[in-house]
């Protein structure tokens, strides 16, 4: 093997130290859910509870929660302040009557109000939906629309600009709740200013009783086809996101923790709200973009102790050279872990040669809702492994078909047992953050599961020692710079341009982001390729579809076509890697 | 030793550096001191695309270290006419 394992024989400092198999053999989710309080007098399991409350009844109560860094300094939210704030935000929502289960959209930046809304509307037994607030107008409103959005939390700018042009498509969207001052002459209906509502609310919330299979949180995915899926979390989650964060994160109650993953995806929610919440640490919120300098100055000067972010930002720094980093005092990090796409062998090991410590892969999905294949603080690690199991999962590789996906035959699957062998990543159910259905769609659910495995559409091989190598997705979804992105939605949104006749879209792949989205579009009959066409359709792109909008457009008159008329993602993504295009199951390797 | 360039010269490679990435901003109501990254709504990839498509039209190399001099047209314009 090329890279060198990097052995943790002598754990530095901090970390909790655990036997993988010893405490793996002897887990049990039971334990693990008695880790946590429960709402008093056994009214059930309420994330927001065990996020918040039950820190703010006890010592913690004048902890910080919150760490929130701006342009214009630092602000503290203590965990007092934040249920305070949270049970003024369920006030809210209470006194608008919106009903246990009814979704709560918010479309914000990084800042103190996205956090009260998502831990004031679990405290309302509401269900909230982050959106990623460079989403364009098309993939905010068929979210909303999906999800049957009741309320939504945003700013009068970003409403103005992704909401206004397709409220009228949104009958269910009852109330917007604006953070910020609402311009004379603009004109939101349902538009209630937050501040004024927050500071008349009642401070005093009492949680009312929560299932832990109560629906908590609605993240939306991308699939290859058809719509954006919706899929469903309950409170229950929470278990596994405690859990999970001392195993894959090694987090602690004195721990400064900062996870760069906006909310609007998953991470940003299981890991940059609820997890490290759970146990008590101080979450550093930053409201900027990606700035290498300014990122290095966060974990200098706010001391960041654990650090979880992703592959495209880490070649980034890369990219930005050693001495930049060297030039800083990260003497307070002692954890850095990374998930989004798999995390080359080069930036595990420039973590350790620049930062001093070795970066962490680890690997799960929006479906499963926390992380469930890492590398930990006391075990060793494989540069280019995504690590062995969290405790509680069983993970499996079942032998493929000719479509690529695990074979199913009369419902049953096969696991291959074969080390080094590749196949479909496959996990048991039964954890407590599992996505619980599609929402409104349970025949993709049902899709979803074979002989009785969750199939996760990710390939990969396990070694003989258990650890798993990520090799590629079974199906033509994009990863780019750490997030999932549908080709049919993008493809959707170039087709309605008049010009184009179909499009296909594929991820081409980039050494910085993993892949970029690039779409391949054949014209009307009456239309000729040029480039002012060229610039139109990016631009149409990114009106319509914000961050996920295609970052290179190519004119392709003849796209190739399966039988039934489906553009043939494979072949172009072939074609654009140089592949030979009989050989189109080669993709995955060569990636 | 690149021949210097003008103001007007950089504020045209600005923009049509800005207008191949972002063809869907608007550079006309774009102010010289604004945030290039908020206002044309480039993310990390594309202002990574934006600095090597300075870059190119400029034949200045650009390093990493430079990039806090690209945050506004103005800016980008004093960095690529004062060297």
């Amino acid at each position: 093997m090329r890279w060198q394992t990097i052995a943790k024989e002598a754990p530095p400092a901090g970390p909790r130290v655990w036997d993988y198999a010893e405490v793996r053999d002897a887990f049990s989710w039971e334990q693990a859910r008695a880790g946590l309080d429960g709402l008093p007098d056994g009214r059930g399991l309420n994330i927001a509870h065990e996020a918040v409350d039950r820190h703010a009844a006890g010592p913690k109560a004048d902890a910080v929660a919150l760490r929130c860094v701006d342009g214009a300094g630092v602000t503290d939210i203590t965990y007092g302040q934040l249920r305070e704030s949270t049970n003024r935000f369920a006030s809210v929502l209470g006194g608008l009557s919106v009903g246990r289960g009814e979704r709560v959209f918010s479309l914000l930046g990084r800042g103190p109000e996205l956090y009260t809304a998502a831990l004031g509307t679990l405290k309302n037994t509401n269900v909230f939906s982050p959106l990623f607030s460079a989403f364009g107008p098309d993939p905010v409103g068929e979210r909303l629309r999906l999800g049957n959005g009741r309320v939504l939390v945003t700013t009068p700018e970003l409403y103005t600009r992704k909401v206004a042009p397709i409220r009228e498509s949104l009958p269910e969207l009852r109330h917007v709740l604006l953070v910020g001052t609402v311009g004379e002459g603009t004109r939101i209906p349902g538009g209630i200013e937050l501040d004024s509502a927050l500071a008349e609310a009642d401070p005093g919330f009492e949680i009312p009783p929560t299932d832990p299979e109560d629906m908590a949180l609605l993240h939306f995915t991308s699939g290859t086809t058809g719509k954006p899926k919706g899929a469903v979390h309950v409170h229950e989650a929470v278990v596994a996101h405690h859990a999970t964060a001392s195993f894959a994160l090694d987090l602690h109650d004195d721990d400064v923790f900062w996870c760069t993953a906006d909310p609007g995806w998953v991470t940003g929610t299981s890991y940059g709200i609820i997890a490290p919440l759970t146990r008590g640490t101080t979450l550093v919120v930053d409201t900027g973009e990606f700035d290498a300098r300014r990122w290095y100055r966060i974990l200098q000067e706010q001391r960041v102790s654990v650090w979880y972010t992703a592959p495209t930002a880490v070649r980034m720094l890369m990219r930005r050279g050693a001495d930049l980093a060297r030039d800083h005092d990260l003497s307070a990090l002692r954890f850095i872990a990374s998930v989004g796409e798999p995390l080359n062998p080069e930036a595990v090991v420039w973590g350790q040669e620049v930062l001093g410590l070795p970066i962490h892969d680890n690997w799960w999905q929006t479906e499963t809702g926390a992380i469930m294949i890492s590398n930990y603080a006391t075990m060793d690690i494989r540069p280019g492994s995504m690590g062995r199991p969290v405790p509680g999962v069983v993970a499996g590789l079942l032998e493929r078909g000719k479509d690529g996906r695990a074979l199913v035959t009369n419902g049953r699957v096969t696991e291959s047992s074969t080390p080094g062998e590749m196949g479909e990543l496959a996990l048991r159910p039964g954890w407590p953050s599992m996505f619980r259905g599609y929402l409104h769609d349970d025949v993709r659910y049902a899709k979803m599961f074979a002989g009785g495995w969750y199939l996760t559409g990710d390939l990969a091989r396990c070694d003989a020692d258990g650890y798993y190598w990520f090799v590629g997705r079974a199906d033509d979804i994009i990863k780019s710079a750490g997030h999932l992105i549908g080709p049919f939605e993008v493809e959707s949104a170039l087709m309605e341009h008049p010009a184009v006749a179909e499009a296909g879209v594929i991820g081409r792949p980039d050494p910085v982001a993993g892949e970029i989205v690039k779409a391949f579009v054949s014209l009307r009959r009456e239309q000729t390729p040029s480039e002012e066409l060229r610039r139109e359709l990016l631009a149409f792109g990114r009106r319509r579809l914000g961050g996920v909008a295609p970052k290179e457009i190519a004119f392709e008159a003849d796209l190739p076509h399966t039988r039934s008329g489906k553009v043939m993602r494979r072949l172009l993504k072939a074609r654009e890697m140089g592949l030979p295009e009989g050989d189109v199951s080669t993709l995955e390797t060569a990636q | 030793m690149p021949t210097t360039i003008t103001p007007e010269q950089a504020t045209a490679m600005v923009r049509e550096a800005l207008s191949a990435i972002a063809p869907d901003a608007d550079l006309d109501g774009l102010a010289p001191d604004d945030d290039l990254r908020g206002a044309v709504e480039l993310d990390s990839l594309d202002f990574l695309s934006f600095v090597e498509k300075l870059s190119q039209r400029s034949g200045r190399r650009i390093e990493e270290d430079d990039y806090e001099e690209l945050r506004s047209l103005s800016s980008c314009v004093a960095f690529l006419s004062h060297r």
